[in-house]
């Protein structure tokens, strides 16, 4: 057992968000990871009985692995937080922002970094003045084809592509499946990427850009989480000076949305080269096919000794 | 150099094509969230064990380990324990199937007798004909052999007998002939329906006559509420029709049990196949069915059986009555586990069940018992057997609120509701004589 740590670690993997199956599985693979750093390593579902159970036995460090609301809200963490426990990832305010897709994109922009235009709407607005008006006027200010998704969430539930007016409604009642407030931004060509950022030095550094390739063309559920229906490329197949650029957007929405620790970027390469900004993920995905650890590996980084280096920063800050 | 990508799995370009559809999907995802207790699951159809007398199943397992332990742990009989293979018959008895021991091949569940059964008659691309909607864990059996599923439109009796030798005809004229009429007669899964004896008849004589091999699921034959069991088709026709049973929903499902009535030719193939599959089924848990049914009385627990799920059935249909919007309606089971609901117009079940999740309350969405493509999104079945009854009718409650805010939503986006219409139950009275 890795005894500097003062007590076990407990990882929180689960819960109740419609990305638990993933979350239960980042978790697993996370706590196996510190395992083989000698680590001992409890894995806790978020239910009516988590609390009692980092009382009567109190963890010295939690990594909280939940995906979707609570989990990267900043709920849980500011429960942690009240609780006096250390915990890797994010401050509470820094993931409700993060969390929250337009107030993640306006700051992300604010700091230079180019982010599709967008129109966030509740179901009631669409309510009181008529769907058809509105997406009417939406079409016309976005153009096709648009994404639609809901402002909170992950794993691209509820997201889906637009190429025409009449796939409109059919999305907006997906989006508003998973949450009452949809945003609606213009769908930008080219290449997908997924960056990770490790901050567990003096500054936060972007790992090797990872290209994202479903065979679908849609990176959706089923193409994030089946193995093998999706290529990726570790670099990315990139120019250089397109790749620093990824590398800059995520560690620059990393610093301005006041992430810490770990944290992913999601972005989009237009045939011009520039990235756009789509969303950052506080808890990102550790998944056998998520791309935060195929980004580790590239670095020759190993998931669990990079795991209980935050711990040990954790407990240190 | 171009650069190479990974796909995470060096196997991706090594697997048969019948492993296409095995994909991750976020309907699967969701159904990680119904297995939370905060959830009113009314998505799985998990048999109610708890209803068992546990302490007498231990003291029958502990003789049974202790007495006949040492041909209980061994390897048994491909075909299956003589001893229970005579017991089944008498479990057959009430659904009225007579056969010799010979003739039954004991399966793990008869989930694995249907696979036996589409593995010995079926190559890729053979059409299997089957009620609309039908069995989810079938269409994952047909599609794994890489069948063709071709669906038969059902009514408030089942599979429709008309409809079946039109769709025999009309695959005739294209040059097929269907290998297998998959049916479920007695309270259908998923549809909660039940074919009476006159329909039983007419679809027997279409594969008569059309030389159609007659594939007959029977796991909840013995669970009708009104105490009358329906005569199966077996009883009636032994050469063209091959009977499944299972004791998952009379004894316990995790004994994985079940057991196939075949023509002796057919036999023969299921036993060398159940061989080459398994070996043999489990001789410790076919022993302790066994002794189950030699020691307890086995009947009178269908019975209790049958009025926990009357009680649940009923919860149900009255939530149901009470709360669901207009423009819903749903089949009233007169037996087994389900209820077939179908949405107000406009309803998308797969695309609702987000929101129904996140209401804590699941469901299965329709299109799982259809082929992909084929139908259901307006269609969603109802488990009863598992939750208690106050559960039920606080999952319903739940759903209810779920199904008003999708029709809002399908209002405003231009998927409106047609003009309401009265809900309530859809399917007539079967007639189980």
């Amino acid at each position: 057992m890795t005894s500097d740590l003062g007590g076990r670690v407990v990882v929180l993997a689960g819960g109740l968000s419609p990305e638990r199956d993933v979350s239960i599985r980042s978790g697993r693979r996370v706590a196996e990871a510190l395992r083989g750093h000698g680590v001992s390593v409890d894995t806790l579902d978020v239910d009516g009985s988590l609390l009692a159970a980092l009382a009567e036995d109190r963890p010295s460090c939690v990594v909280p692995l939940l995906h979707g609301a609570a989990g990267e809200d900043g709920a849980l963490r500011g429960v942690l937080d009240a609780l006096g426990l250390p915990y890797v990832g994010s401050r509470p305010s820094a993931c409700r922002s993060t969390f929250d897709k337009p107030v993640a994109s306006a700051a992300v922009r604010a700091a230079g970094v180019a982010a599709p235009e967008s129109v966030v709407l509740a179901a009631t607005t669409f309510r009181e003045l008529g769907a058809g008006p509105v997406l009417a006027a939406i079409e016309s200010s976005l153009g096709l084809p648009l994404m639609v998704k809901p402002t909170r969430g992950g794993s691209s539930l509820g997201a889906s592509v637009v190429r025409s007016a009449a796939e409109l409604p059919a999305a907006m009642m997906a989006a508003f499946a998973y949450g009452d407030i949809v945003v609606i931004e213009r769908y930008v060509a080219g290449t997908e990427v997924a960056v990770s950022v490790l901050d567990d030095g003096d500054e936060p550094r972007a790992l090797p850009v990872v290209e994202i390739a479903p065979d679908g063309g849609f990176y959706d559920y089923g193409a994030r989480y089946t193995a093998g229906a999706t290529e990726f490329f570790v670099p990315a197949r990139l120019p250089a000076d397109v790749l620093a650029a990824c590398a800059q957007a995520a560690v620059t929405a990393h610093s301005v949305l006041g992430l810490r620790h770990w944290s992913r970027s999601d972005l989009i390469v237009d045939a011009e080269g520039r990235p756009w900004f789509l969303e950052a993920n506080v808890a990102p995905g550790m998944t056998e096919t998520s791309t935060y650890p195929q980004a580790l590996a590239a670095a020759g980084l190993e998931l669990g000794a990079v795991t209980l280096g935050l711990v040990r920063r954790a407990l240190a800050e | 150099m171009e650069p190479q990508g990974t796909r995470l799995d060096p196997w991706i370009d090594a697997y048969a094509q019948r492993t296409q559809g095995l994909t991750a999907s976020q309907v699967r995802a969701l159904f990680a969230v119904a297995s939370r207790p905060e959830v009113v699951s009314l998505a799985g159809g998990m048999p109610y064990v708890s209803a068992l007398p546990l302490d007498a199943l231990a003291d029958t397992v502990a003789q049974l380990v202790r007495d006949r332990g040492a041909q209980a742990l061994q390897y048994g009989s491909g075909q299956g324990d003589v001893t229970l293979r005579e017991q089944i018959l008498d479990v057959m008895a009430p659904v009225g199937v007579r056969a010799h021991p010979d003739d039954i091949v004991v399966t793990a569940g008869s989930q694995m007798a249907l696979d036996l059964v589409v593995r010995v008659f079926c190559d890729p691309g053979d059409v299997v004909l089957v009620e609309a909607p039908t069995y989810v864990t079938a269409l994952g059996v047909f599609s794994s052999y890489q069948c063709q599923v071709v669906h038969v439109p059902m009514d408030g009796e089942g599979m429709r007998a008309d409809a079946l030798r039109e769709a025999i005809a009309a695959l005739r004229a294209q040059g097929r002939t269907p290998k297998l009429i998959y049916t479920i007669p007695s309270f259908h899964n998923p549809a909660g329906v039940t074919q009476g004896s006159q329909r039983r008849a007419e679809v027997l004589e279409v594969a008569r006559s059309t030389g159609i091999l007659l594939l007959e699921d029977d796991p909840y034959g013995l669970l009708g509420f009104d105490g009358e069991v329906p005569r199966a088709i077996r009883a009636d026709e032994a050469d063209g029709v091959v009977y499944l049973g299972t004791f998952s929903k009379t004894i316990a499902a995790g004994l994985r049990i079940g057991w196939a009535v075949a023509p002796h030719g057919v036999r023969e193939k299921l036993v060398l196949a159940n061989e080459t599959a398994t070996l043999c089924p489990s001789n410790f848990a076919q022993l302790t069915i066994s002794s189950y049914l030699a020691t307890q009385p086995w009947f009178e627990q269908v019975k209790v059986f049958r009025e926990v799920y009357r009680e649940r059935r009923d919860a149900l249909l009255e939530s149901l009555e009470s709360l669901m919007p207009p423009g819903t309606t749903w089949t009233v089971p007169a037996g087994g586990f389900y209820s077939w609901v179908t949405l107000p117009a406009g309803l998308d079940a797969t695309a609702m069940l987000p929101r129904a999740v996140a209401a804590l309350v699941a469901y299965v969405p329709g299109t799982g018992f259809y082929a992909p493509g084929a139908g259901g999104e307006h269609e969603l079945r109802l488990s009863y057997c598992y939750p208690e009854p106050d559960r039920i009718r606080e999952g319903v409650r739940r759903l209810a609120g779920v199904i008003e805010t999708e029709v809002e939503l399908a209002a405003t986006f231009g998927s409106p509701t047609s003009a309401p219409v009265r809900s309530g139950p859809t399917a007539p009275t079967p007639d189980l004589a």
